[in-house]
């Protein structure tokens, strides 16, 4: 029971960085209808940015600040430069397809010749003591630090996601050209901007992601969100593509699910990726629109 | 000077020209109709106003030249266009519809703006916090036509607003722009086939014939004139 408690526990933290992974696919893919299979490749950069900072002598958490600081910069110029040029109603969505997966291959080789393929080590935030809950005569329940980290990260980044969506003008833009650029734009709303604005929070969500996978584990290299990006993807898929919070929850379903799969499936021990890829087959199989995609009710 | 003046404007998609030259105005105040069978270039009429597609020649609007502005410029000199198909934002609230709407608005009124709307169209009030897609098309084109309001425009641009409705909701929607154009002085360029409708609230008509303006007279003229109802507007 305590091991299945501490899987589950293990699971939602790693599920955490899914969840935060996915958010960031999701929150592109509402706004250009595009999936971004880059963005895993993306968040590694940044995180090796974060990792250059802290062996400049800076504190991780400032950092991780002004690595998405410079992420979120870096998205933009990216939707401006690589992105745009090949988007438009008029041309196949495949095309942004294509630039993404060639990003995904240019950022890998980018990072490995401008940082090397040596491992590094980026400290972890916190530190890494456990905290032990529900004590007995038996041991209790261990979390530690670390864990209890990414899934308070996970937490303020939904709320502060939420506000902006819901609660700002800017939110409100950025919902309005995702569901109808066309219209958003005969509205006064600059589309173009908005797009920017989608790729750079994403670029941002991600470099937190990064920073948050590599600060737990005891090294890092360019293949950093390489699985990761899988199970991210089988969240989002699970989600819906289009539901923030869908992506999530669904992001914390597959952390808990493949930890106890590790943990009690020995059949599939070093195959661990066929989980996530099962998922995302049976989801798009079964109910393609994902647990908490909206079936769009259209009347005309 | 007419609040929008257009002056032999040509254009259309790529290398499909569809307007061959249009010369049109909307005075301040007034309702101007557009009618025409389909594909005469009605709705690539508004759409060269609201700068989505390229064109040719001059288009003014309150004297200040509009063309090779973007649509989001045209939108926030004033000039509020509620297109085909209405522009709803399906998956959003009607509340958050009708805000974007007013997205731009610097002053403090969008509240009170709101909650006049919401009195002026009770089933939008009664709607607000429901999907916009899940609306009848009669009760999406009021809230396009709400929301296009709440941006204050000088000049409100429709698309043919009767496309899909039942003939009674199509008759409440005119008479509410009928009542929006003489109460609040609205101006408006109503782009129809349904003739006798729009004629009804209309000051000035225009009957375009393939990229042409073909006739154009007062409205009740265009209405009363036998050989052009029969010629052009079969009925």
């Amino acid at each position: 029971m305590q091991l299945f408690v501490e899987q589950v526990i293990n699971g939602i933290a790693n599920g955490a960085i899914y969840g935060a992974l996915a958010l960031a696919l999701v929150l592109i893919f509402r706004s250009t209808g595009v999936l971004n299979f880059a963005q895993g490749e993306m968040a590694m950069f940044s995180t090796f940015i974060t990792w250059k900072l802290t062996t400049g002598g800076l504190p991780v958490w400032g950092a991780i600040l002004i690595s998405m600081g410079i992420a979120f910069i870096a998205g933009a110029a990216i939707e401006r430069t690589l992105i745009r040029p090949f988007e438009g109603s008029n041309r196949s969505p495949l095309n942004v397809v294509i630039v993404s997966l060639g990003m995904f291959l240019a950022i890998n080789s980018l990072a490995q010749l401008v940082f090397g393929t040596d491992p590094q080590r980026l400290p972890s935030p916190v530190p890494n003591r456990r905290l032990t809950i529900l004590e007995s005569s038996n041991g209790g329940i261990n979390i530690t630090y670390p864990t209890l980290m990414l899934i308070a990260v996970l937490i303020v980044e939904c709320i502060a996601l939420w506000w902006l969506l819901q609660r700002t003008k800017l939110g409100l833009k950025l919902r309005a050209v995702a569901a109808d650029a066309d219209s958003a734009r005969l509205h006064g709303i600059k589309a173009g901007s908005m797009l920017m604005f989608g790729w750079a929070l994403s670029a941002a969500i991600g470099a937190l992601a990064g920073a948050m996978v590599a600060s737990s584990r005891v090294g890092f290299d360019a293949s950093l969100m390489q699985t990761i990006i899988v199970y991210a993807f089988a969240a989002a898929a699970l989600g819906g593509f289009d539901s923030l919070w869908g992506a999530v929850l669904c992001g914390i379903f597959v952390g808990v699910a493949n930890s106890l799969t590790v943990q009690y499936v020995n059949a599939l021990d070093g195959i661990e990726l066929v989980m996530p890829l099962a998922l995302i087959l049976i989801v798009l199989v079964v109910m393609p629109n994902g647990l908490f995609g909206k079936r769009t009710v259209e009347r005309v | 000077m007419s609040l929008l003046e257009m002056e032999s404007v040509a254009g259309g998609y790529g290398q499909v020209q569809v307007l061959h030259g249009i010369d049109l105005a909307v005075e301040q105040g007034h309702v101007a109709v557009v009618l025409g069978a389909n594909g005469a270039g009605k709705t690539t009429t508004l759409r060269a106003i609201s700068g989505m597609i390229h064109v040719q020649g001059d288009i003014r609007f309150n004297g200040t030249s509009i063309v090779g502005r973007s649509p989001e410029a045209v939108s926030r000199m004033g000039i509020a266009h509620v297109p085909q198909g209405r522009g709803t934002f399906t998956d959003l609230s009607v509340d958050d519809n009708m805000r974007i709407g007013a997205i731009n608005r610097k002053d403090g009124e969008v509240e009170s703006d709101l909650a006049t709307w919401y009195d002026l169209f009770p089933r939008l009030g009664d709607r607000r916090r429901q999907q916009a897609g899940s609306m009848s098309g009669g009760e999406q084109q009021m809230l396009a036509l709400a929301r296009a309001m709440m941006a204050r425009p000088q000049l409100l641009l429709l698309d043919e607003p009767s496309l899909g409705l039942a003939p009674l909701v199509t008759r409440e929607l005119f008479a509410r722009l009928g009542e929006l154009n003489r109460e609040q002085g609205l101006s408006v360029l109503v782009v129809e086939q349904n003739a006798s409708l729009a004629l009804s609230i209309g000051h000035w008509a225009y009957v375009l014939e393939t990229g042409r303006i073909a006739v154009q007279n007062e409205a009740v003229k265009l209405q009363d004139d036998e050989a052009v109802r029969k010629a052009y507007l079969g009925f």
